[in-house]
């Protein structure tokens, strides 16, 4: 269980890396924290020549926040998001969702810009993105341009990332009213058999805002746009979280694995988006 | 073959110079380069915490690094907490709470608890729980290994105090 040979670089700046990139087209990868590429390389499922490690380049990590939106560098690690006070009350939903991922080990070094580079489905932080409308920066061999987390992923592990371009930093607003990350896992430190992110604002008794999306229920992240809006104008009841609930599951796709069959996926999934809901309107 | 890399890094405060494969993993450089076997190899595949050492102030599980990774790095396995005439005060917990029944996991539960009593002195049992949960035991079940590392923060503080 050792990789297959590589050259292995370690550049200082984004150009730089970009520079090799460009040089080696998809014989190269980008190397964050490792923690979803080394175990591919260890099984031989990843082949790479050139491998560019980008724990040394400059400006790719930190959170700020600048008014109503928060900047969160690529290489800003999951352990980073958990213990980032500012975060924690801007948008509080990341720091809930990233004590889901893995264990303390793997939140060390696993970074947000991998996990959601990654186009792994289990992945938890592209479903959050969807949830929050997150933007992504890529960088390449020309210039910069922003992709909207929903328009991200194509399928699995196929995004809209060109293989020339690194992802630098990650924005969205900061959050207001309710919200949630609920997970069911098989035990603690695994992946998701289903998630969901809930964000809902409050106005008196109604719900005047929505936004639901959900992780590991179809080969990309989803986001239920008739989700949020079977709960917009409503006081949340019982049967408008039914109704929600309804809506979203007609938005997924989960295929059978070791984590079950598709009708307890879709009955797991079921679960979970009641819960998150019901949590993000206590809460709003 | 990938060419040869000098791996700088300082290994229980040691500076250590070394010819490695950047694919290598650093488990393998510590153990068998270094001859530091106290962090194991149980699953190899990211999942037992066996391999448990501190990078730059982290816990990391070493069978998941790649040995170019941990160049200019500091690291401190097992073997650095005690000195050869004393055992750190999370051994002697370990000891003397039964914290261990076959050892496998125990290099790696000592270094990761080392990590989380440094950034949490006086963490509950719960916290205490979650933050060990990247090490398996297949032997005590947990209870005292959670009285061990309980049993080392109340004695680290102690100390602290006493000192103070
Ligand atoms: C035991 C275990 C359990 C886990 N459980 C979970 C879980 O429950 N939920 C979860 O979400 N994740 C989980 N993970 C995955 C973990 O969170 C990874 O760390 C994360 O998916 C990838 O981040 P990384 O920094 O390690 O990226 P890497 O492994 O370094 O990279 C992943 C991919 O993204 C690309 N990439 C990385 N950074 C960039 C960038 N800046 N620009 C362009 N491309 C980039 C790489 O080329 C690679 O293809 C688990 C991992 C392990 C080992
Ligand atoms: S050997 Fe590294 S986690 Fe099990
Ligand atoms: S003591 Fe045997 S695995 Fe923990």
């Amino acid at each position: 269980m050792i990789p297959a040979a590589f050259e292995y670089h370690r550049p200082k700046n984004v150009q730089d890396a970009i520079g090799i990139l460009v040089e080696h087209g998809d014989e190269a990868r980008v190397l964050a924290g490792g923690h979803s590429l080394i175990p591919m390389m260890k099984l031989r499922m990843a082949a790479i020549e050139h491998l560019v490690d980008l724990q040394d380049v400059d400006g790719l990590s930190g959170i700020s926040i600048d008014g109503g939106r928060i900047t969160i560098g690529a290489m800003t690690t999951q352990h980073e998001l958990i213990t980032h006070d500012g975060l924690a009350t801007a948008a509080p939903i990341l720091r809930e969702a990233a004590l889901q991922i893995a264990d303390p080990q793997v939140r060390y070094v696993g970074t947000i810009g991998g996990n959601v580079a990654n186009g792994d489905p289990g992945n938890d932080m592209p479903g959050l993105m969807q949830c929050l409308d997150a933007s992504f920066t890529l960088v390449g061999p020309d210039g910069t341009r922003e992709v909207a987390a929903r328009d991200f992923y194509e399928a699995a592990y196929m995004t809209e990332r060109s293989d020339e371009e690194i992802l630098t930093a990650i924005s969205f607003n900061a959050t207001a009213g309710g919200y949630s990350y609920e997970k069911q896992k098989r035990k603690i430190g695994d992946y998701a058999t289903a998630a969901a992110a809930v964000l809902l604002q409050k106005d008196g008794d109604t719900c005047t805002g929505a936004s639901i999306a959900m992780t590991n229920l179809s080969d990309t992240p989803v986001f239920s746009e008739a989700a949020g809006a079977a709960l917009t104008g409503t006081s949340v009841g019982k049967a408008d979280i039914e109704a929600a609930v309804a809506a979203a599951l007609s938005d997924i796709d989960p295929t059978e694995d070791n984590r079950g069959p598709v009708e307890f996926k879709r009955h797991v999934a079921a679960v979970v988006i009641a819960r998150a809901i019901t949590r993000a309107w206590s809460r709003a | 073959m990938s060419d040869k890399m000098h791996l700088k890094m300082t290994v229980n405060g040691k500076q250590e110079d070394l010819l490695v494969e950047p694919r290598e993993l650093l488990i393998y450089v510590l153990r068998e380069k270094l001859n530091l076997t106290g962090p194991h190899v149980g699953c190899e595949t990211t999942h037992c915490g066996a391999c448990t050492v501190e990078l730059n102030g982290k816990s990391v599980k070493s069978c998941t690094v790649l040995a170019a990774q941990a160049q200019g790095a500091e690291v401190t396995t097992v073997e650095g907490l005690s000195t050869p005439d004393d055992l750190h005060v999370l051994q002697k917990a370990f000891r003397e709470h039964h914290g261990l029944q076959c050892g496998f996991c125990t290099p790696g539960m000592i270094t990761r608890a080392h990590r989380l009593l440094q950034e949490n002195p006086n963490p509950t049992e719960e916290e205490v729980r979650f933050g060990i949960a990247g090490n398996l035991c297949r032997c005590t079940g947990y209870q005292n290994i959670v009285k061990s590392i309980l049993a080392a923060a109340a004695e680290m503080n102690a100390a602290k105090e006493a000192a103070e």
